[in-house]
């Protein structure tokens, strides 16, 4: 390996901290493709969607059912992955926009209600979801292209796919900061999330913002639900984890900044993966212990704005 | 392009309070001054007009109804808003709040004009909404609400906090756009404001109209002036 000079042990230890820290930096990366969605959405229109883990699955179903025969067939196979992709961000994206555009829209500024709704709502897709595909968990093939492990410095064999779920987070982050920094759109979107009032008073048409930018984060819960079903296998229940999790991280990272959502994911990842290592029974509580810390000191989240 | 308003029996009421009892008001040909002390209902008109508050009653531009629409679609009826507190946003820059609401084609205020206008704000074109001075703040809700070149701009104090010279400046602005021909209705409790840009002024007294005088009239009346504008309290 190239380390001869060194004692093994050291050489064991230092793998072994890196291997654990980028686990939790691809655990990340995943956390922080499906929270943006939802911090997005939560910043432009004060909603919290408690079904945001609902279009987690949605994505991750709908992308496997469509996937599943393409990937079967001789002709369609290579492409399958790609196409279940881009099945899982529509059919999401569908579904959020028809929760805005029908439903939410009309309650807008009533956030328990809003949450109440969701909350049914989430319960009606899971059972949906079971009574279309059934209980059994499933899994995406990871394509030809990503298939494997490669061979990175000290830490050794790592498989391909991982990285490029780091890879694919920050594209959505840099994706994400454009759009809203550099297009006419993101203007609109920011203006919204100082104050929605004043941004129709400017001849906006709100509504239209608002489903589109409720889409677009639904899209990218269901994004993250195929890149979810890749990494590991797809069951029923998985709804709750990532809503949780989703929860957590735009809390510490501070609601509606994407910043702030990657340094909140990035947190929750590397404490899950360490608390795994450290003290395995405890290591749900880190999370919490986590979030509750910064709402005590930040009550805005790390990186929030103060309302004002 | 200038908007005529017209406004009927407008009330407003917040639970058992009622804010606005009637207000009727029409804003045609000239621009039309609003003066009253705090408190009378004058930046609650606004808001109502504007579709920010719920109102009944009526108030139409040429002849469209505005009460009820939704702020959205009031504002692409031709209406625009200089509010009261600015509410510029802290999030955007300067040239980003004038990139929001510019239009297309060649109308009368673009955003060249705007630098033109206020050469300050082509200094400050980077900065944010919530690094502005009250009076930079001032005028870019000015330029905001000129940029979607209404029929019709509602100013809400729109001198409020700006600086003497600056006042003088703001006289001249909306002077001109009243001669290109767009509609104002013009709140202020700058009495030398609201004289020189508009030939009557309309005097808002607890959620009414109680009045409407000649602009030179009551630049010359004290009495006037203290019955309607003194800040005398305890009554």
């Amino acid at each position: 390996m190239g380390f001869a000079g060194r004692a093994e042990e050291e050489n064991v230890s230092l793998q072994f901290i890196l291997t654990v820290t980028l686990n939790g930096l691809t655990l990340a990366s995943l956390y922080f493709i499906v929270a943006s969605g939802f911090s997005l959405i939560f910043g432009l229109m004060r909603t919290v969607n408690m079904a945001h883990g609902s279009l987690y699955m949605v994505g991750a179903y709908v992308g496997f059912a469509v996937y599943d025969p393409l990937y079967a067939s001789d002709v369609w196979a290579s492409h399958a992955w790609l196409i279940g992709i881009a099945a899982g961000i529509l059919a999401a994206a569908l579904v959020g926009l028809f929760m805005q555009v029908a439903l939410l829209g009309w309650m807008q500024g009533q956030e328990l209600r809003q949450a109440l709704v969701t909350i049914g709502l989430s319960i009606i897709i899971a059972d949906q979801l079971l009574a279309l595909f059934g209980g059994n968990p499933f899994r995406f093939f990871t394509p030809e292209l990503l298939f494997g492990p490669t061979e990175l410095p000290v830490i050794g064999r790592y498989p391909i796919f991982r990285l490029f779920q780091v890879v694919l987070a920050v594209a959505v982050g840099i994706g994400l900061w454009l759009l809203l920094n550099k297009t006419k759109l993101g203007i609109v979107v920011r203006a919204g999330v100082d104050d929605r009032q004043m941004l129709a008073a400017c001849g906006v048409n709100v509504p239209l913002v608002a489903a589109t930018v409720f889409a677009l984060g639904a899209g990218l819960a269901g994004l993250g639900g195929v890149i979810g079903a890749t990494a590991q296998p797809m069951a029923l229940g998985v709804d709750a984890r990532f809503l949780l999790m989703s929860l957590v991280v735009v809390i510490v990272g501070g609601m509606g900044s994407i910043g702030g959502t990657a340094l909140g994911a990035l947190l929750i990842g590397l404490a899950e993966q360490w608390g795994q290592v450290l003290f395995p029974t405890y290591s749900v509580i880190l999370t919490f212990v986590i979030m509750a810390t910064v709402l005590a000191v930040w009550p805005q989240g790390l990186l929030g704005r103060k309302p004002t | 392009m200038r908007g005529a308003l017209e406004i009927r029996d407008m009330h407003v009421r917040f639970g058992k309070a009622t804010i606005l009892q009637g207000v009727s008001l029409s804003v045609g040909e000239k621009p039309v001054s609003v003066i009253g002390r705090n408190g009378m209902g004058k930046t609650t008109m606004c808001s109502a007009l504007m579709g920010m508050v719920p109102a009944s009653g009526s108030a139409k531009l040429d002849g469209k109804e505005l009460l009820g629409l939704g702020t959205g679609k009031v504002a692409r009826a031709g209406m625009a808003i200089v509010p009261q507190g600015r509410r510029v946003f802290p999030s955007l820059s300067v040239h980003e709040h004038l990139l929001l609401v510019a239009q297309r084609g060649n109308p009368p205020w673009t955003i060249e004009r705007v630098y033109d206008t206020f050469p300050r704000l082509a200094e400050r074109r980077r900065n944010g909404g919530n690094q502005l001075s009250g009076g930079e703040q001032q005028m870019l809700a000015i330029s905001r609400a000129l940029l979607m070149n209404p029929r019709l701009v509602i100013m809400d104090e729109p001198s409020e906090g700006l600086a003497p010279v600056i006042v003088d400046h703001l006289i001249e602005v909306l002077r001109t756009i009243a001669q290109e021909g767009m509609g104002l209705l013009l709140i202020e409790q700058n009495l030398r404001v609201a004289t020189s840009v508009a030939d009557e002024v309309s005097i808002m007294v607890t959620g009414r109209i109680a009045a409407t005088v000649g602009s030179a009239e009551l630049a010359r009346d004290r009495e006037l002036q203290n019955r309607y504008l003194g800040v005398s309290h305890g009554h």
